[in-house]
């Protein structure tokens, strides 16, 4: 083990964090929406000095043959070279991929947004319900800040007036996305034997493996993802789904509150 | 027909209202926030650092790389799609040329200074707030620079000469000209000038001479918001 | 004969005019526009005399040949090791330069240091490119085992530091901590977990409040409340103007 790892699990061994926090303790949840009015919803989620923005856009396309009376949502993530030095320009790379797939399967595995209610035409036209993630500080945990904005955004969005053949942008209804429930995502990070959430860019540098699991409100696990180059025990996966179901709550609870911002 | 007065009540010489503040993004080396009326940017300034590929660097001083981009969600329509555009491209390379004028970079040969422009939100002149914000991240970042840059839109509106369009403004159903306009003020010199759409040469002249003095303003929040993050009291 | 526009150790922004008169003479971050000082950083304006400089605030590490810093090994070749320095250029540290042990030739150098490892070094020279020549030669030189990294604001580093090493030796004296600060802005610390947290926190409060007069009351202040104990001041020298104490001093602390 090289003499960093060893030097930080030192401090998790005295449930301490190198900023002071306990081994479980998120850093302040700061959730606010309406942060880009050319959006049809949009959210800003601060985890610490971690910062995202996610917007929504609706647009019109033709549902999938398989699906014919459905819409469908799009989830984009971008880790920007404005956000962190260790970030490029260019195409997404794989980690912002991974970021924008696994939002989308928390939002999409757990039915979360009705997509029957998308479909305006069966087998012709559909709402799609683009979610783009931006990063603007990367202090860490980009995964669950970019899951929380993501939720808000949609929870903030509003459709745009159809007319006709054509959406206008400019005028909002007062309908909102058909959204049946809110999954929380929490990701768990094990670092030696200890076990962690919300790590900071220095603690994911060091992590063995993570977990990310997207949970709903009765409980029920709709999508898991595990990273790391490092495997997992049964037991430790269990121990990592129990501090999500647990964590999940007080992220609930901090989306609970985001209401739509007035227009 | 005329257009007698502003979509949203200003002045012909107003600005929109404005919002700036230093030192947003604290992984970067130096940053900025700038509203003008609805149109936000962000700009963080990482460097100078590493520059590669090395056929790229210059021994002789430090280069700056500009990076415009819109968010996907920023657009007044469509969403727009990520990854570079030919316009983007454009401003990129304009706002470079904007900024380069009062940057001193010799101490950093080889190197390269990085500023990345990004706007959630667009109402107009969003290459103008992007250099506003850039000029304020640049001398957050403590690079070298001569003067800070500021950087409006003028332009023409059925028959009258305004500063700072909005969009509204620059899909009017009449003649509109569009030119965004950079200065680096204690020189009076001119870094960006571009235009879309017909003016008279007396028109132009007015109009860059508006330009200028609405700057000023501009200049000054700019310098306020640098002032305010270094004097700020304790947390 | 002139006048002066910007008050002494006002904070001014490029392009802010700093005094009139051709009496006065422009320095470090300041420029000569008519009759005008210009300034062209971000910082302080000082006025010594008749010169004019700025004392930035903000910035990244520009290496200087005596400074010495912390690095990180990111490369190793056949002659020596390239070290990250926080700044816009890597350094090179040879063989001849990394220890007082005899190295053979051909001898599998990460046995003296490996990638990843942080060292602390001095700065023996550097040219007008920029390249930057090490030296681990000399004492408190050496490798850094266990502990962790921070960064701080480079500018930032001579308050950290203090008088006569005042302020670093008040946080160790406080916290037990091991700590050893370099000119680049890196900081390694060692201690006990709560103990370093502490230390943590009191560095960044210097970062943050420098410009606040009586930082080192506050500091001094701050480690008593979190620590519980009092401190000694009997070593420490009074500061007496918060912003005197700017010019380089010795980075080594240990």
């Amino acid at each position: 083990m090289n003499e960093s790892k060893a030097h930080l699990l030192k401090s998790l061994n005295e449930n301490l964090r190198y900023d002071g926090r306990g081994l479980l303790d998120f850093r302040k949840i700061e959730i606010e929406t309406g942060v880009s009015k050319s959006a049809e919803g949009s959210a800003r989620v601060k985890l610490g000095e971690t910062e995202v923005i996610a917007g929504v856009k609706m647009e019109l396309g033709k549902p999938y043959p398989d699906t014919p009376d459905e819409g469908t949502i799009m989830v984009g993530a971008e880790l920007i070279p404005l956000s962190s030095p260790d970030f490029e320009s260019g195409p997404p790379d794989i980690k912002s991929i991974e970021i924008a797939r696994v939002v989308d399967r928390g939002i999409r595995e757990s039915k979360a947004i009705d997509f029957k209610k998308l479909c305006i035409k069966e087998g012709e036209k559909s709402w799609i319900v683009t979610i783009d993630i931006v990063t603007i500080n990367d202090a860490g945990n980009l995964q669950d800040a970019s899951y929380l904005a993501a939720m808000a955004a949609v929870k903030d969005a509003r459709f745009p007036k159809l007319e006709g053949e054509k959406v206008n942008y400019k005028e909002l209804t007062e309908t909102k996305l058909p959204l049946t429930k809110e999954p929380v995502e929490v990701t768990v990070l094990k670092i030696g034997d200890k076990l962690i959430v919300d790590p900071s860019t220095e603690e994911e540098k060091l992590i063995d493996a993570r977990l990310t699991i997207a949970i709903t409100e009765d409980g029920r696990l709709c999508a898991l993802q595990k990273g790391g180059d490092y495997p997992l025990s049964l037991d430790e996966i269990d121990a990592m789904i129990g501090i999500a179901a647990e964590k999940t709550k007080e992220l609930r609870s901090a989306l609970k509150a985001v209401k739509p911002t007035k227009r | 027909m005329t257009y007698s007065k502003r979509n949203d009540g200003r002045k012909f010489d107003e600005l929109r209202p404005i919002e700036a503040k230093a030192g947003v993004i604290k992984r970067a080396n130096g940053s900025a926030y700038f509203r003008i009326g609805k149109t936000t940017a962000y700009a963080a300034v990482y460097g100078p650092r590493d520059l590669y590929p090395k056929f790229k660097q210059n021994p002789k001083a430090g280069i700056i790389r500009v990076n415009y981009s819109m968010m996907p969600f920023s657009g007044s329509g469509e969403r727009v799609r990520p990854g570079g555009s030919r316009r983007s491209k454009e401003i990129s390379m304009v706002t470079e040329k904007a900024l380069l004028p009062v940057l001193n970079l010799e101490e950093f040969p080889n190197s390269v200074v990085d500023v990345f422009i990004e706007l959630p939100q667009t109402d107009a002149g969003t290459r103008c707030a992007g250099i506003c914000a850039a000029a304020i991240a640049l001398a957050d970042a403590g690079i070298p620079m001569k003067d800070l840059v500021a950087a409006v839109s003028v332009g023409k509106v059925d028959d009258k000469i305004v500063i700072d369009l909005d969009y509204s403004e620059e899909s009017y159903d009449a003649e509109v000209a569009d030119i965004p306009v950079a200065f680096v003020q204690r020189t009076g010199m001119l870094t960006l000038l571009q235009m879309d759409g017909p003016v008279t040469r007396e028109e132009l002249k007015k109009g860059l001479e508006m330009g200028r003095e609405a700057l000023k303003k501009i200049y000054a929040i700019q310098k306020k918001a640098l002032k305010e993050k270094y004097t700020g009291e304790e947390k | 004969m002139g006048e002066i526009i910007e008050k002494d150790k006002n904070v001014v922004v490029p392009g802010d005019e700093l005094a009139s008169g051709m009496d006065f003479l422009p320095s470090f971050g300041t420029y000569r526009d008519g009759d005008k000082i210009v300034a062209s950083r971000l910082g302080l304006v000082s006025f010594e005399g008749k010169v004019v400089k700025i004392i930035p605030l903000s910035g990244r590490y520009v290496p200087k040949r005596g400074d010495t810093i912390i690095g990180r090994v990111e490369d190793v070749s056949y002659s020596g090791w390239r070290i990250s320095t926080n700044c816009a250029y890597p350094a090179l540290l040879s063989v001849k330069d990394a220890t007082m042990q005899f190295i053979p030739k051909g001898a599998d150098l990460t046995r003296f240091f490996d990638i990843g490892d942080y060292l602390v070094a001095k700065i023996m020279n550097v040219t007008s490119q920029k390249l930057i020549d090490l030296t681990c030669k000399g004492p408190g030189l050496r490798k850094l085992h266990g502990g962790r990294i921070l960064e701080v604001n480079t500018n930032k580093v001579p308050r950290i530091i203090g008088k006569q090493g005042s302020m670093v030796g008040m946080i160790k004296q406080a916290t037990g901590c091991r700590i050893t600060i370099g000119q680049n802005g890196v900081v390694w610390l060692d201690g006990e977990p709560k103990s370093e947290i502490i230390a943590v926190e009191a560095i960044r409060k210097i970062e943050d409040e420098s410009h606040i007069p009586g930082l080192t009351e506050r500091i001094k202040q701050f480690l008593e409340e979190k620590t519980g104990k009092k401190i000694e001041m009997q070593a420490m020298t009074q500061e007496s103007h918060d912003h005197e104490q700017y010019d380089h001093e010795p980075a080594m602390e240990q």
